[in-house]
Parts: structure tokens; sequence; C-alpha cells
């Protein structure tokens, strides 16, 4: 596809030295000091920060079945005015994204909506049911190229059924993303247990939940040599067992939300239930434990796990209140609050954690790659000094449950190129 | 005072002693009379929402609105529009619409009562959210203990049974605190939740230990789902461990005083002839709750002093 040329002026990539940068024909044609281009049309990109287009490994989509929260389309329009390029479609929608038929409709939604690449996740078992496997290998040889595969919403929790899961994606070089929450142990649980659930008379949600399931799955990718990745870590201890795991050499990657990076139990004290999510918002040390493990790379990535929901089901009592929150307009925002601003982690840390990495995961090799000649042309534009109050009518999806309404937030994304073609333009939207 | 009484922890001790007091201005005013009627909240709209079964929180709540002569609405879940699915949030809107001053709200969530004093102009009174709290019980139980003992500053109170689902528990443990009195929880481990440490009450996990020292046993109700679900590994090794019977009750001191917020499970956490000794203020409780309600109602609704404070 051919499209207009664009020349931006005196970016800094990963926020360092100023240069041009050139973009044609869906690659980044020339980087370098006053370039000159007569055919392009010029972005003065002078103060502003370009990464490789962001990379979300878990997104909730809701097409098909749940139009009324969100569509491929208007997810789309929010992950690219969060900066992203691509998003990993997750696999809980109405059908379940269990056949290579519901794979390839979201990928060819996402496509005509030409906003980001929309990489559908597979379920791992039939209808998230967790006793059959669903058709991994059809899934994967569908034109939506499946590599990524989860149950996301509930947990594989048979441990020989995780096992043949982990074990059978070996064909097609595929990575099961386990949902890790021992569902025993989380009957009716409605928020982190601790201090907080006991004084709200909420049934706890423990970290024990999550930590027990991922120590078994760490040690079965370790037995039968596969890879694993872990969704949404929310406790220190999970981070503690991951840490161990890299340290033994077990190819195990895994993300965090940017609500766990920034936010905490003690936000369920009014019982609005936008505080909701699963797994629960934990305590400050969870927190803390989870900035230092993205800061040193044991947790690879940040993943939204954006989870759009229709009014009525956040404005109700607590434990009638879908779980979830949105993510994908704010996520870079509150990665800088939380891990810029606080000197964790520089730009090109961040990149690293929100682009590089999960490109690798999923396996999307025209993305998360360097800002260099002769590389696909996605990429973002950050103001980095710019601060914004989040206002829910404003934002593109079509759900409003975002957690936070009424806060500043730093960073904000002024352009987005998806091969070249520019997805968001001053902020706003091109299509 | 608040606006609203969702919690225990709404009200500081001059709120908590000003109720007290209040409760007990009404009982000697209508002490004797032939016509136990004030007109203290005529005019006024009392909405009783209940989400939950409770006969005996509901007609309390209702005599005790009646009594201070204001307009009773009993809005039951089953039967209502709520039973065809009407969100809360609607209902909260509808009631608001129709003039509620106050909705005495009854919910299975926790936290329910919570949600609706967002969305409503008139007061909210938790009658018991889940297994959040339950005020007006702590306060009539506080009330009860005023009334036997004379004082709760410093008074020692024993808390026995299913503490981890009880919002009797939750508010008793809250309100005795601000009152000065000393709570001690005893119950199996099973039954006490996560975090309870932080609460600002002793743990026990041994009933006969606790008993010769406290002046108020309070016996909970330990409902019929735990009972097949391994807190406890059954109705009769439980009913050894953390019943209350007339042996148990032997090793009390002599002014002690037994309280069970009701209904009681006789046999089980209460053996019928404690229930039934002088020792017992489980009747008594019923009709303080009356009185103690009617003062919840008065100063949130009518209390010259709560209008002028205003919105809280």
């Amino acid at each position: 596809m051919t499209s207009a040329a664009w020349l931006i002026r005196g970016v800094r990539p990963y926020g360092e030295q100023a240069v041009d940068l050139l973009l044609r024909d869906g690659l980044i044609a020339d980087a370098g000091h006053d370039l000159k281009a007569v055919d392009a049309q010029i972005l003065d990109a002078g103060g502003l920060i370009a990464l490789p287009g962001l990379v979300d490994l878990h997104t909730h989509l809701r097409e098909p079945g749940r139009e009324d929260a969100e569509t491929v389309e208007t997810g789309s329009r929010a992950a690219a005015l969060g900066g992203y390029t691509a998003v990993h479609a997750m696999a809980n929608t109405d059908p379940v994204a269990d056949t290579a038929g519901v794979v390839e409709q979201v990928w060819r939604l996402g496509r005509d909506a030409g906003l980001v690449d929309v990489a559908p996740v597979g379920a791992v078992t039939v209808g998230l049911g967790g006793t059959r496997l669903a058709e991994l290998g059809a899934m994967a040889d569908s034109p939506a190229r499946v590599r990524v595969f989860s149950d996301d919403g509930v947990c594989v929790a048979d441990p020989a059924l995780m096992r043949r899961a982990l074990e059978y994606v070996k064909a097609f070089d595929g990575v099961i993303a386990q949902h890790a929450e021992e569902p025993r142990l989380t009957q009716n649980a409605q928020m982190h247990e601790g201090v907080l659930s006991a004084r709200l008379g909420l049934a706890g949600w423990p970290s024990v939940a999550e930590e027990a399931i991922i120590a078994r799955d760490v040690l079965l990718a370790a037995h039968v040599g596969s890879r694993l990745h872990v969704c949404h870590l929310s406790t220190r201890g999970s981070a503690a067992i991951l840490a161990r795991a890299k340290a033994d050499g077990i190819p195990v990657t895994c993300e965090v939300t940017p609500h766990h990076l920034l936010l905490t139990d003690e936000c369920v004290t009014g019982y609005d239930p936008l505080f909701k999510v699963n797994p629960p918002l934990r305590t400050a040390e969870d927190v803390d434990a989870l900035r230092a493990g993205l800061a040193e790379g044991t947790i690879d990535a940040v993943a939204t796990d954006h989870a759009p929901h229709a009014m009525e089901d956040k404005e109700c009592e607590w434990a009638m209140a879908r779980p979830g929150m949105l993510g994908l307009q704010q996520a870079l925002s509150v990665a800088v609050e939380a891990m810029i601003c606080t000197g964790l982690l520089d730009w090109r840390g961040l990149a690293d954690r929100m682009s590089i990495r999960p490109a690798r995961i999923g396996q999307l090799d025209d993305h998360g790659q360097p800002l260099e000649t002769g590389r696909p042309a996605n990429l973002t534009l950050i103001d980095p000094d710019a601060r914004t109050v989040v206002t829910p009518a404003e934002l593109a999806s079509r759900a409003r449950n975002t957690p936070y309404a009424r806060r500043e937030l730093p960073a904000r994304v002024v352009a987005t190129f998806l091969r070249g073609i520019p997805t968001v333009l001053d902020g706003k939207a091109q299509r | 005072m608040r606006r609203h009484l969702l919690s225990a922890a709404d009200l500081d001790l001059a709120d908590a002693t000003l109720i007290l007091d209040t409760a007990e201005l009404i009982d000697t005013a209508l002490a004797g009379r032939e016509v136990k009627k004030l007109p203290t909240l005529r005019g006024r709209t009392v909405v009783n929402l209940f989400f939950e079964d409770s006969t005996r929180t509901r007609i309390s709540f209702e005599l005790a609105a009646k009594r201070l002569s204001a307009d009773v609405i009993n809005f039951a879940a089953k039967g209502s529009s709520v039973s065809k699915g009407e969100s809360l949030k609607d209902t909260a809107l509808t009631l608001e619409a129709m003039g509620a001053d106050a909705i005495v709200c009854r919910h299975s969530a926790s936290g329910a009562p919570h949600r609706l004093a967002e969305w409503v102009q008139g007061s909210v009174i938790n009658a018991g959210d889940g297994t959040h709290e339950h005020p007006t019980q702590a306060l009539l139980d506080a009330y009860t203990i005023r009334r036997r003992l004379g004082r709760l500053d410093g008074v020692r109170v024993a808390i026995v049974g299913d503490v981890l689902h009880s919002r009797v528990a939750r508010s008793n443990v809250v309100l005795l605190d601000t009152l000065g009195a000393h709570v001690t929880l005893v119950a199996p481990p099973t039954l006490l939740p996560v975090g309870v440490e932080s609460w600002p009450a002793e743990i026990s996990y041994d009933l006969d230990a606790v008993l010769p020292k406290a002046e108020v046993v309070m016996m909970l109700r330990v409902q019929q789902e735990r009972m097949n679900a391994s807190y406890f590994p059954s109705v009769r090794e439980y009913s050894r461990r953390y019943g209350l019977d007339a042996r148990r009750m032997a090793a009390m001191s002599d002014e002690a005083i037994v309280m069970h917020p009701g209904p009681m499970n006789r046999g089980m956490e209460i053996a019928a002839e404690v229930a039934d000794s002088v020792r017992s203020t489980i009747v008594e409780q019923v009709s303080n709750g009356l009185s103690v309600r009617m003062a919840v109602l008065y100063l949130l609704l009518g209390g010259a002093s709560t209008s002028e404070a205003g919105v809280a």
C-alpha cells in the first residue's frame, strides 16, 4: 500500500537525541538530521518523544457478543489513542474465540477498522469450559495466525489439562497465557483478602490463590519444556515466584496491568464497582513489588487487561458488578506515573516493557522494532510534559468504566503511526 | 450526626451516646402511656427497602417509624419490580421521586446502602448489608448492656461464633470500641476473617477461658449454609466447643448477661435453658431495638440539631 510520506521533525526517540524520521511506504525510510523530502507532510515534533508503537498482550474487545460495551473498532480507536499499534484480543467473547472461524472474524474486523493490528488470542479449552482442548492448531493455521492461547477470565485449573495445553502448542510455537486463579480458593471472591476485606465484609480473594497456580504452572512448564506466559500478576509473592523461575532458566514470561501498578485495595472502601477487577487491587506492598519487578525486568510487560463493561454492569451493588476496568487509553500515562516519574524506568525501559517484549511474546514481527531506517513505521509520539485530567465521557471506548475519572495523569499521546499511516494526529483519531 | 447511618464507624462517642440517651428519653416519655405515639415525624416518609427476608428487623423499623407518626412504606424485593430485574439505582431513583425522607435498607450485598446513599437525597439507614454491618443492632446491643450493667466504659464483652460472616459482630466491635468497652472475639479460626488482628478486639479460640472474665456474652447465630461447608467438622463438635450451655453459663460471673441478636438456633450455639434464663436479655433486645431505632430515625430526620448540622 502506498501512502503519503511523513517527515517527523525534531523528535526524540526514547527521550534521547532529537532526530528527523522519514516515514514512507510503511517503513522508516530515513533517520537523521535536517532530512528533506519534498513530497512528505511535515510533523513538527519538537519536544515529543518517539517510542515504537505500543503492543498490548491483553485486551478485551467484547466483539462478538457484547457490542454494547465495546467493538473491535471502538477498542482499536482507544488503543491507537493510547499509543498502541497492536493489541491481543482476548478469547472470552460470545461466542468464545475457540474456533478458527471466530478468531478469523475478529482478525478481519481489526483489519477493517485499520487502527491497530488486532491479534486474536485463542481459547485454550472449548467454551472456556476447562475440560476439553479447543482446536488450537486450526486457530494457529488460520489467517489470524494465533500464537497466544488463553482462557483468560477463568483459570485452566485442571493440572493435567494445563500440562497438555503447554505441550501441544509447542508444535506451532504457541504460548499459553494463564489467568492464575485457583477457583476453589476464590469462590464468590470480591476483593483482595486482608485487613480491608475483613472490615468491608467482602469475601476475600487471597494472594495465595494466584501464587499457588503460578508456582504449579512454572513447574509444569519446566517439566515439559514449554513456554508459559502469566497474565496480570498482582501480588508480591507472584513476582517472587517468577523471579526465581527466571533465575532457574525456566521459559516463562509475565505481565502486570497499569492498575496494579497504581491503585490499591483502599480504592474499594466506597464500594464503587469501578474498582472491582480480577485479580483484585492489592496492597501498597504488592504495588511496590510489582513496580520493582517491572523495573528489574523479571516482569516482562505492561498489559492493560482493558475490560469494557456496560454502565448497568457497574452502576450496581459491588457483588453484582462485573470485574474489569478500561485501560488502553490511559495505560501509557499510568505507566509513566508509576515507573518514569518515580525514576524506576527510563523511556527506553518503558519501550521495552510496553512494546518490544510484548511484541516478542506475541510473535508480532512488525511491532516492537527499533526506531531505525528500514524498520516498519509503527510508532507513537508522546508529549512527556503534558498533564491530562481523565474525563470518562471523552474516552473512545464505548464503555465508561475507567477507574481514573477526574485523576490527573502525566504524558499525552500526540500521534500514532501504523505502517507509516497516522491513526492519531494531534491527539485525535484519524478514522 | 451525619446524614446517613451506614456503618457503626459513622458514629463518634458523642453521636453514639446521643442516640442511646435519646432512646432512654423516648422510653421514659412513652412509659405508662396508653397511646404509644409521638408526633415528631408527622408528614415524613420512611421507606423500608428490604431485599432480604427479615421479619424482625423490618417490623422493628416499621413500628419505630409509626410510633414517631411517620408515613411508612414497606418495599420488599419479592413481589416488587426488583424481582423483575429493576436495578438498585432505578429503585433508588423511584423512591427518591416519591419523596422518601429516609430509606431503611436491608440487602444481601455488602455495601449496597453505600451505593444507595450516592443516589438519593434522603437519609439512608443500613439495616444489615451482607456480611458487612448492622449498626442499629449494635446500638440496641449497647443500649441493652448499658441498661443492664449501668455502664459501657470498660465493660468486658465476649462475642462468640461466626465472626467471619457476621455483620452484627462487625458493627458491635466498632461501636463497643467507640464506647470504651473491651471486646474479645471467640470463634474457631475458620470463622475469623483474615485481617481480624487489626480490629480493636482480642482474639480467643477458647470459650471456657474467656467466660469467667466476661460481663457480657454475645452469642452469634450460625447460619445453616455454614454447617456443611467445612468451617467446622460437625454441628455437634461446634456446639461442644463454642455453644453456650448450662454448664458453661455456670462459669460466668453472677451479674454477667447473655445476649443473642436472634433468630436463635436453640441447641446449637445456645441451649434453651440459657436462652430462657434470667441472664438472657434476648427479649429485652427486641424491645430496646424499637427505642433505639426510634432514636435513630428521630435524630436523622427530625432532630433540630441534625437539620441545623445539615449534610454530613
